[in-house]
């Protein structure tokens, strides 16, 4: 009996071990994209003096939002904050004030005054956001700081001090919140999510019809771009935010078309002559378009051409369904696309001459929605592996080494992830909840929220 | 001298009426025999009956038809036709409506003879009924109604064999369409189940639509009276998430308009 619980404990340990390597291989690469354990930032709320008072609270939550968003820090809790928050740098002290009676007992603490307070548990916070608002000439006026807590001289702590200026409103403060965040964001190397938009396809408007949409990186400001009455779908960026490509059944068979960002009209596309033009993707020097066509009369494969459908090339050349293609946006060279070329549909690479082309995913079950990370080393995809068919999820790949992490686990459908444009956050669609709805998750599965709400949603594109 | 004139002429006339009853006078020679009466004409001979003309018009008819006997008699004094006529005047007609082949027989009677003729008015079967008059057509809708959906595995684009027997049928269908309506172009669907991703399911779907053209026009028919279009997954049949329904969702569909 005893050999046997000794064998079976000694099987066991290698099993948890071997669980452990697996384990930490995945999370290399979550740790890449989203930077591992976080540091700790405590924000004290700003007060706010005068006439700025009634907006002190939209200020705060923003801030809050907009850092706890990024996923860069650990909040840490208000109920662990001291009572006396410093409001500017001449409140802050190196060392708690000697008691004003002779004799009384010496403060262990500055109550908040002193870096070491904040540094200290409970509230173990790395870095230290503080200020006040105020109006001033009939503006909204936030001076806001960033300290490391770690320093002991105040100078060096210093992250910065900043005096930001905005319309006496609510909206005037959320402005300012976000960029007081976007400036602690920035000190991280971490772009702001702030500002960024998400397009997206919804059939809301009408029934069995599909329109472009676009609305807010938080939900917010929701908005119908087209209005063909038919089914348009498959939305695609230009580099620089000015063109959106997508597939619309507008005019009878499948074809692309480009619509302006800027001016809200259409752009004129020459689609080749073929039963099925889509799934369009722009180079990253903007000036190409990649898509799916099925010019030659039998099988959709891979073509480019020119921003206006001109200098058409076609990539792939198989019998097989190709779909998909995906620029690399750092070096313009590799492209990822979808195919069948070996039964069920997997991801591929291959160079934008449509040369050498490789299997990335390992053949089971079925892969699509390939998506580069703006680093352009890993890969974001929907895969059906370890499911049954139609039952998607998400994962990240480092393109190579090919090593992939799973990030959803048979919450619904999990499809076309797209990334935000920090490189940390993705955007996708679920059907988790009911109908299919846009969804936005740290790149490591947490953090995951709701976005849409209304009818079905689907294949959102992140933006700047 | 007018008086001697007239004097003259009373003289004379009385000289000449004196004469007469006065004297004695001489015998009047008797009036000549009246010339001898000429020989009277014998009895001229009676004359026979003659049948001017007897004829039928028309002189085929259908059973059922009428056919008008017309005569033309002179010289009788009774005219009379066999086959139910009767005695008849001299000239006239009468119609008549024999089932059968039937000949009439004109019998004139005269002083100086008997006439005797014959027509014959032929009967004919009538036609057959005319055919009824055609059905109207069909409308190219009814027609395409007729033309079957073809159905395919999961993530295949192959023609399997159900579906060839009934591609076999529909190629025939379709012939007659395309031939009857010569303006009309038949534009096949391709679809999928919601499996697949979306972008895949619209290659595989015109994959679908283009084997079902490519084993029509093998078979004869005009490759630019067909058109193809990817619905991918767009357009489902039905909604529910088992084989049943997706069997439904991965067809080929046939559509157009006149």
């Amino acid at each position: 009996m005893k050999q046997l619980n000794l064998i079976s404990g000694i099987l066991l340990a290698i099993l948890l071990a071997g669980l452990a390597a697996g384990q930490t291989q995945q999370s290399d690469i979550k740790i890449m994209l989203t930077g591992g354990a976080k540091q700790t930032i405590a924000l004290p709320d700003f007060r706010g003096a005068g006439a700025a008072a009634p907006f002190a609270d939209v200020f705060n939550q923003t801030v809050f939002d907009d850092i706890q968003l990024s996923g860069v820090f650990t909040m840490a809790p208000k109920s662990f904050f001291p009572l006396n928050p410093p409001q500017q740098e001449s409140d802050l002290r190196t060392a708690p004030e000697p008691p004003s009676r002779r004799g009384a007992p010496v403060p262990t603490d500055c109550a908040g005054r002193c870096l070491s307070d904040w540094a200290a548990a409970p509230v173990s916070a790395t870095y230290l956001g503080f200020g006040y608002l105020a109006d001033q000439n009939g503006q909204f006026v936030a001076l806001g700081h960033l300290y490391n807590t770690a320093v002991a001289d105040l100078n060096g702590a210093r992250l910065f001090r900043k005096i930001y200026n905005g319309e006496l409103t609510a909206d005037g403060a959320r402005q300012v919140a976000h960029q007081y965040a976007a400036d602690i964001l920035a000190k991280f190397g971490m772009p702001t999510l702030a500002g960024s938009k998400i397009y997206f396809v919804s059939d809301r408007q009408a029934k069995g019809t599909k329109e472009l949409w676009v609305m807010d990186f938080d939900g917010s400001n929701q908005k119908r771009l087209t209005s063909f009455n038919s089914i348009s779908t498959m939305p695609a960026i230009s580099p620089d935010g000015t063109r959106l490509a997508f597939t619309t059944f507008a005019k009878g068979q499948p074809r692309l078309m480009m619509y302006s960002t800027v001016t809200g009209r259409f752009i004129p596309f020459l689609n080749p002559q073929a039963s099925v033009n889509g799934t369009p993707s722009f180079t990253p020097d903007g000036k190409s378009v990649l898509f799916a066509s099925s010019a030659d009369g039998r099988y959709t494969n891979i073509y480019m051409s020119d921003l206006d459908g001109g200098g058409l090339r076609r990539l792939t050349n198989v019998r097989a369904v190709e779909v998909e293609p995906k620029v690399n946006p750092k070096n313009g060279q590799d492209v990822l696309f979808v195919s069948g070329r070996g039964g069920p549909q997997q991801i591929y690479m291959m160079n934008l001459d449509g040369s050498e082309p490789v299997r990335l995913t390992t053949g089971e079950g079925e892969a699509s929605n390939p998506a580069w990370n703006p680093n352009g080393q890993h890969m974001a995809f929907a895969w059906t592996r370890g499911y049954a068919p139609g039952n998607w999820n998400l994962f990240i790949m480092d393109v190579s080494s090919r090593e992939t992490v799973q990030l959803t686990f048979g919450e619904g459908r999990n499809e076309n992830p797209s990334w935000a444009p920090d490189g940390r956050h993705l955007a996708f669609s679920s059907n988790r909840s009911g109908k299919s709805q846009i969804f936005t998750m740290l790149a490591d599965g947490t953090g995951v929220r709701q976005l849409t709400t209304q009818g079905s949603n689907y294949m959102p594109v992140w933006v700047k | 001298m007018k008086q001697n004139r007239i004097a003259l002429v009373l003289l004379a006339a009385a000289f000449l009426i004196a004469p007469v009853g006065c004297k004695k006078k001489q015998p009047v020679a008797p009036p000549p025999p009246p010339p001898p009466a000429p020989a009277p004409a014998p009895a001229p001979a009676p004359k026979a009956a003659t049948i001017d003309s007897f004829t039928a018009e028309p002189s085929t008819i259908v059973r059922g038809d009428t056919s008008t006997l017309r005569w033309s008699v002179s010289n009788a004094t009774s005219v009379s036709i066999d086959n139910g006529i009767g005695t008849v005047p001299a000239n006239g007609s009468r119609s008549v409506s024999p089932s059968d082949n039937a000949t009439y027989r004109m019998t004139a009677t005269g002083a100086g003879g008997d006439a005797v003729a014959a027509v014959t008015v032929y009967v004919t079967a009538p036609p057959p009924p005319p055919p009824p008059p055609p059905a109207p057509k069909a409308s190219f809708e009814q027609r395409l109604a007729e033309v079957a959906d073809i159905y395919f595995d999961y993530d295949k684009s192959e023609i399997r064999e159900d579906a060839r027997v009934t591609l076999q049928r529909d190629a025939d269908t379709l012939k007659a369409i395309l031939a009857d309506f010569p303006s009309v172009v038949i534009t096949i669907e391709g679809n999928c189940d919601e499996r697949g991703s979306a972008e895949y399911n619209l290659g595989l779907g015109d994959r679908r639509a283009t084997a079902a053209k490519e084993f029509l026009t093998q078979v004869g028919l005009p490759a630019d009276r067909l058109k193809t279009i990817s619905y991918g997954k767009e357009k489902p049949v039905c909604t529910d998430s088992n084989e049943s329904c997706w069997q439904k969702n991965r067809h080929d569909h046939f559509a157009g308009a006149q």
